[in-house]
């Protein structure tokens, strides 16, 4: 099964390095990872995606915790949540069948954003299977490159991981601490 | 005022209240030393700055402040690992700097280059390059909150050498470190305390682990308190010995792989581990599957990355120990546990037979002569430092502790060469307390050059070497599992009393069971520092002893002379 964490960190030089090692130590394996600013100034957020089977996830929080500059960690995997990946694909078009190509890319709400005689860049945002499902429609014209960003991740409603800082002051352990 | 990196560097220390630093200089940290000669620090000049780490780490543990150590850029920083590996395994409160290449040079594979915060980025607890000089003051200080508090361990500062050139104007100011991730306050709700309260007043069996944390968190008081009005049995981890006093009637001893048979037997049969400052280790477990397979666990810890990690629990009270049990013991009741005391009396009773010390003389030298003798002779009141292999085990055996922080060695990384610089480390922290270095013939040879360091500062660590002419841990490993093939373990060694008398200290030898005490007596009233050289059985082993992967009830005892069994 896969898990999606999302942290907020410092940001500062190394952070990330930090964050992956927790992974690389352990021989964690990671699906996809993003790392980005927040609206907060010296506040970067990443978003991990991993394979549940592959990696002891219930220790994932606490070690993350542990790391000095990582201010907040949540698993988003069991609260209702928006998660989005974005990808471009360059694809052979020709003249004749370009206009099918981006009849395709309309209904998947995928948008053209470069055109030359022989080619064509499609992006494309949606969660992944959407993604998967437009690329395999495009398979068949010649896939040139692809690039994806990985997957980012917002809880649903009003909470924001920002607001919980610092909630941990009366320390009750997080869902994956629970014993059975 | 105008000040240079190098003088902010010292004074800042100073203001951490930083007495002693052990280190050893070079190009990169040429104008922290420069600066050196104004500071009140003294400064310990080692020998090799892994003997520095260690003797940082010792002085961390013998007196519960922040150790320091301080080496050059590459080969000076890459040295200082292994003490910075063994001190964090160890959670002990340190601090280390190393000087850097000046910024510019940075990634450019400048002489004597390292990138020294990757490399120990996973053996400290954080670390902080420095390439400006108004960095300095604050890192310092953040360094040294965050070594210290919470669960401690080592912090590493890597300053380049263009800011401890560099001149500001500065005044020194007392703002707390900002460290907003940071998080060491952690208190368990109280719904888990209520929980734990009623648990602990259902136990027929409890048994309290006594861990490292109860030192570190400073909760003997209430430890002894809650044991005794529980008629709770003490067992230790090896690093929580000290943590209840070992003459207690209370206190069972130490358990695991080379634990009391009758501590491990009482781990199994309990109903209830109340589990203080220790993190289940794979050396204290023995097969997880088959540990403690009757018992409730409490587990009382401050690194919330420690809980469920080897040992599922019951309940989980993550905070400072201390704090915890201070909440807690207004609401235990007082409770007798008189028939499961008894039981495990009678399991320790079993297990006297085999002591070495109760075996029939054959005139052989046993290393628990030795150590017995020694604790015999200092009254228990030294603070040991020991090395790692059977030295380590025999002592921690065989030298039982009152006090707290009396004893110190490497656990959790296991660090051959620790002994004697962690001794010289404690004998700065405690300039006034007996320090006796335990080690082993290979151990010593580690890291033996340091006996240079204290011929040069004139100090007295007496030094009782364990020498069976044998890499003896791994021969026992041989013996028993290798069918007895002595691969790369007999060892020979230099005249130690010898490479004594070289440093200008003195050596004896001791090759029988008369001789000890005398021995022991001898250093003791020499006032400088003393080697004392036991020649002790070869071939003896640590006993009991879990194989790995056993459970830990199922223990290799050790085997009874002919005469023994014959008698009973
Ligand atoms: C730095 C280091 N290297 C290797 C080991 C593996 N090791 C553990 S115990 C031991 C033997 C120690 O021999 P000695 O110092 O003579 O002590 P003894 O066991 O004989 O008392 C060895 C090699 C270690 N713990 N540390
Ligand atoms: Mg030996």
């Amino acid at each position: 099964m896969r898990h999606t964490f999302v942290a907020l960190v410092e940001d500062k030089p190394g952070v990330l390095n930090r964050v992956v090692s927790v992974f690389r130590r352990r021989t964690f394996n990671i699906e996809s990872l993003t790392v980005g600013r927040t609206h907060q100034e010296g506040i970067s957020r990443i978003t991990i995606v991993v394979d549940s089977d592959k990696t002891d996830v219930v220790r994932i929080m606490p070690y993350m915790y542990k790391l000095i500059n990582v201010l907040q960690v949540e698993d988003l995997t069991y609260q209702p949540h928006v998660n989005r990946d974005l990808a471009m694909v360059k694809i052979n078009a020709t003249p004749e069948n370009r206009a099918a190509i981006m009849q395709l890319a309309e209904v998947f709400r995928a948008r053209v954003v470069d055109v030359t005689n022989n080619s064509l860049i499609i992006e494309i945002t949606g969660d992944e299977e959407k993604i998967d499902g437009f690329v395999d429609v495009l398979r068949p014209y010649g896939i040139i490159e692809m690039v994806r960003t990985g997957i980012i991740a917002m809880e649903r409603g009003a909470s924001t991981l920002i607001n919980n800082m610092g909630e941990n002051q009366n320390y009750e352990l997080p869902i994956e601490f629970k014993m059975a | 005022m105008n000040k240079t990196g190098a003088q902010i560097f010292w004074e800042c220390l100073e203001r951490e209240g930083v007495d002693v630093i052990f280190g050893y200089p070079g190009g990169a940290t040429l104008p922290i030393y420069d600066a050196l000669v104004t500071s009140k620090i003294h400064h310990v000049l080692v020998r090799h700055e892994q003997g520095a780490s260690h003797m940082a780490d010792g002085y961390a543990r013998a007196s519960g402040r922040v150790g320091v150590a301080l080496a050059t850029s590459g080969p000076g920083a890459t040295n200082l690992i292994t003490g910075i590996a063994t001190a964090l395994m160890d959670s002990s409160p340190t601090v280390f700097i190393t000087g850097q290449v000046s910024s510019p040079l940075i990634g450019y594979d400048a002489f004597q280059e390292t990138d020294v915060t990757g490399i120990t980025l996973p053996i400290t607890k954080h670390n902080y390059l420095i390439t400006d000089v108004n960095d300095i003051a604050p890192t310092i200080r953040e360094a040294f909150f965050l070594a210290k508090s919470g669960r401690p361990g080592p912090v590493l500062i890597d300053i380049t050498k263009d800011a401890q050139q560099a001149t500001i104007d500065w005044e020194y100011d007392d703002q707390p470190a900002h460290l907003p991730g940071y998080r060491p306050d952690f208190r368990p709700a109280n719904s888990e305390f209520e929980r734990a309260v009623e648990m602990i007043h259902n136990a027929k069996k409890p048994l309290i682990l006594a861990g490292h944390g109860i030192l570190i968190s400073g909760a003997m008081e209430e430890v002894l308190e809650f044991a005794e009005r529980t008629q709770t049995p003490v067992a230790d981890t090896l690093l929580g010995l000290g943590a209840f006093p070992g003459s207690h009637s209370l206190s069972l001893g130490m358990m695991g792989m080379h634990g009391e048979a009758w501590v491990n037997k009482a781990i199994q049969e309990a109903d209830l581990l109340l589990a203080f400052g220790m993190r289940f280790d794979d050396r204290v477990t023995g097969k997880i599957s088959h540990y403690a397979p009757k018992a409730k666990k409490i587990h009382i810890e401050i690194d919330p990355s420690e809980i469920n990690k080897n040992v599922q629990v019951d309940i989980a009270l993550v905070g400072d120990l201390k704090e915890i049990l201070q909440k807690m013991l207004p609401s235990i009741s007082t409770v007798d546990h008189t028939e499961w005391l008894e039981e495990i009396n009678t399991l320790r009773g079993h297990s006297a037979v085999r002591d070495i010390k109760n075996l029939p003389d054959n005139g052989h030298l046993y290393a628990a002569h030795v150590i017995n003798a020694l604790w015999q002779v200092t009254k228990g009141e030294a603070i040991i430092v020991s090395d790692v292999g059977q030295n380590q085990m025999w002592t921690a055996q065989y030298y039982r502790h009152d006090k707290p922080n009396t004893s110190i060695t490497s656990g959790g990384l296991g660090t051959m060469g620790f002994g004697l610089p962690g001794g010289i480390g404690a004998k700065f922290a405690k300039p006034d307390q007996e320090v006796w270095v335990i080690a082993g013939d290979g151990g010593i040879q580690m890291t033996q050059a340091e006996l240079s360091t204290i011929a040069q500062e004139g100090i007295k660590v007496n030094i009782a070497i364990l020498n069976n002419g044998y890499l003896g841990m791994v021969r026992q490993w041989q013996e028993f599992f290798y069918d007895k093939r002595y691969s790369a373990t007999p060892m020979k060694g230099p005249d130690l009393v010898k490479i004594a008398e070289a440093h200008g200290l003195t050596g004896i030898r001791v090759s029988s069971r008369d001789e000890v005490v005398d021995a022991i007596e001898a250093a003791r009233k020499n006032p400088g520092t003393v080697l004392i050289d036991f020649k002790v059985e070869k071939e003896d082993s640590v006993y009991p002893m879990v194989p790995t992967g056993a459970a830990i009830d199922a223990m290799i005892r050790r085997p009874l002379p002919e005469s023994v069994i014959q008698e009973s």
